[in-house]
């Protein structure tokens, strides 16, 4: 293995906890909810993940009862904000910093406890394609599960008809509702997928990236998701390319130091957000026209009686 | 006259009433300010034990409060909020908090800081550290002897003198092994977020680090050299059961003694400010178990560690040489002085990359 080829595989594992949460994330704001918790469900997955594998000594439990934290949280939120209609942004920033304090709380007896290693699944054959090979095909299976699920938003989102229903709810949730639309049963569902991923992604970190739990290890990555939304215009790909850049300047940044470039270091931590706004902005430049947020993000709906 | 002799009179008296109000009390309420969670397993984790012994030591006597994860940048509203609260001592455990302590400290005079690393004091304001880099040449030295590669890595947090002193520590440490060692340095700008600390360390092993120490709060780096089949160190706990195949040594930091023995100060109304800084010698700074290592390497470690601790060897002797080749002015007793090491703000020679400022 190369130093090119190390570096790369890292860059893909960083992505993959922002993508995985910035995906989901994705997906309640396309129909219209802006959850601005990712930060605490990413949290309460990554200690719920952490406590269940290691109650049961097993990553699978851990992964799916991270996910459940994470889902359960974004029901809450659900409740709160479609339910009784609350402000969006109160709601999500109350969810984060409730999340982030409950974590704390369920996970103190788990503090000092550690979990072996997550086993890499080399896919054979396309592992072996030179330089990039080894950094996409060689990590661990939530790696796999990221990119199967840009792959499957983007399409679900652009080619289905449950898709198209839930980009119209987003756009203008009163014209939906004319139309016969469930405007907010697919909006629980669409959040709670968002709290789904947003939980799989605190299992990334606390099962696979750095296998213990502590509080505030999501370290604001829950807010980078929520930006990487925003800077990739509500499309999946450009998530994906923006998880990508941002992993990638914050590796390099980090391999420049270990190579001794003589640059400060504050500039070079600073680069990744520098480098994801920037590829962010060019990209929308290229793509010719203003791509603006849904049109219903972040208003409450209250059906007509 | 008669006048004047009531003066005097009324002077006593308010002098008696002074050092009554100054005099023991039954308890003290005790605050602690954390830069980290308690749960870090790294510095927060330690400064929570030394909470814990001061209410093992005191029992019923002693009312503790702690607040955790506290930003640097909101530091003062969260010291205030102790401060205000009837709390006698307020412990800010991060130097991060210096300004803002220092500036609480002046608002309320009666009630006593102690600041953790820094050095502003006041009347109420007493400062303490310990002398972090004695074990960090203990550990310079282990890394040369185990290192195969003769590059070794550090991931620093930010480029303050506490933790540029380390490094310098470290490097000087390794040097007196194998002049010829090679240390690599990242910085990470955070004291605690364990990915990109892990990170941090996978980037100093793809490029050829063996051995890698951090000085930044959580076992990340260690892990990722255990995932690695390299080495590495526990910091300021000992990280032993986070990598127990890597972990050769950790330095401990000790705040149990320091703690009951301050707030044993407030009890009896003899606190006075003051500036602490332990080493070895004093318990504040201890070696975990040396493993994972030769018996004879383990030894050198353990005759470092007594030689450091009877005065005898100090990591800083004379004469020391900047990174740009000029000696550094010997300012102490044959080795630099407390203040050329607290202030630290110079790479030594030897360490290729340039010092962030």
């Amino acid at each position: 293995m190369t130093t090119f080829e190390a570096i790369l595989f890292t860059i893909v594992a960083a992505s993959t906890p922002l993508l995985i949460a910035a995906i989901g994330e994705l997906v309640a704001e396309r129909a219209g909810v802006l959850n601005l918790g990712v930060e605490g469900m990413m949290s309460m997955g990554a200690v719920c993940a952490f406590a269940a594998a290691f109650t049961f000594d097993s990553t699978l439990a851990g992964i799916l009862l991270g996910m459940t934290a994470g889902g359960l949280m974004a029901a809450l939120f659900a409740l709160a904000v479609l339910g009784f209609a609350a402000n969006q942004v109160g709601a999500g920033l109350a969810l984060t910093i409730f999340g982030l304090g409950l974590s704390g709380l369920i996970g103190a007896p788990f503090v000092g406890q550690t979990r072996p290693r997550v086993e890499e699944w080399p896919i054979p054959i396309l592992s072996e394609i030179p330089l990039v090979g080894h950094a996409l095909f060689s990590q661990d299976p939530l790696v796999y599960v990221a990119f199967g699920l840009v792959a499957g938003v983007a399409f679900f989102l652009a080619r289905t008809r449950t898709g198209l229903r839930l980009r119209s709810i987003g756009e203008n949730h009163v014209s939906a509702h004319a139309l016969g639309l469930p405007v907010l049963k697919m909006r629980v569902y669409a959040v709670i997928f968002g709290g789904l991923c947003a939980g799989l992604a605190g299992a990334y970190l606390s099962l696979v990236y750095t296998r213990f739990w502590s509080p505030n290890m999501t370290a604001g990555r829950g807010w980078i998701a929520v930006a990487l939304v925003v800077f990739a215009a509500w499309r999946p790909m450009w998530a994906l390319v923006g998880a990508l850049v941002f992993g990638t300047a914050t590796v390099l940044q980090l391999h420049a130091q270990a190579a001794q470039v003589p640059l400060p270091s504050q500039l070079l931590a600073a680069a990744p957000y520098i480098a994801t706004i920037l590829a962010l902005v060019l990209l929308s430049i290229r793509r010719g026209r203003a791509v603006g947020a849904p049109g219903s993000l972040g208003t409450p709906f209250v059906p007509d009686r | 006259m008669k006048t004047g002799t009531s003066l005097i009179a009324a002077v006593a008296a308010l002098a008696i009433g002074a050092t009554a109000a100054v005099a023991q009390q039954d308890t003290a309420k005790v605050g602690f300010i954390y830069v980290g969670p308690v749960g870090d397993h790294g510095w927060s984790y330690q400064h929570d034990q030394g909470r814990q012994a001061v209410e093992a030591a005191f029992g019923d006597k002693v009312e503790t409060t702690f607040v955790e994860s506290v930003p640097e940048s909101d530091a003062e509203r969260a010291i205030e909020q102790l401060a205000r609260t009837g709390h006698d001592i307020v412990f800010t455990t991060s130097f991060g908090f210096m300004e803002p302590t220092l500036a609480v400290a002046q608002r309320y005079p009666d009630v006593k800081f102690e600041h953790a690393t820094g050095y502003k004091r006041a009347d109420n304001l007493a400062t303490y550290a310990a002398k972090f880099h004695e074990g960090r040449y203990i550990i310079g030295q282990i890394a040369a002897r185990m290192s195969e590669s003769g590059v070794i890595g550090y991931v620093g947090a930010f480029p303050i003198p506490e933790v540029i002193a380390g490094i310098n520590a470290f490097m000087l440490g390794a040097q007196s092994i194998d002049p010829d060692i090679e240390l690599r340095v990242v910085w990470v700008n955070s004291w605690y977020d364990p990915a990109r600390e892990a990170d941090a360390a996978t980037a100093l092993l793809d490029q050829g680090v063996d051995v890698i120490t951090q000085h930044t709060d959580s076992p990340a780096p260690l892990q990722a050299a255990a995932d690695r089949g390299a080495l590495g160190f526990g910091q300021a706990s000992d990280m032993e059961r986070f990598a127990p195949e890597a972990q050769l040594t950790a330095i401990v930091d000790n705040w149990n003694d320091y703690y009951v023995e301050r707030v044993q100060a407030v009890l009896d109304g003899t606190w006075e400010s003051q500036d602490v800084w332990g080493g070895i010698d004093s318990g504040m700074v201890e070696m975990a178990e040396y493993k994972n290592m030769p018996e004879e390497v383990a030894e050198m470690a353990r005759a470092t560690e007594a030689a450091i601790a009877s005065g005898e060897l100090h990591p800083f002797t004379c004469p020391v040489f900047a990174q740009d080749g000029s000696e550094v002015p010997c300012e102490g007793d044959g080795a630099l002085s407390d203040a050329q090491i607290l202030g630290m703000n110079f790479y030594v020679q030897g360490i290729e990359a340039q010092l962030p400022n």
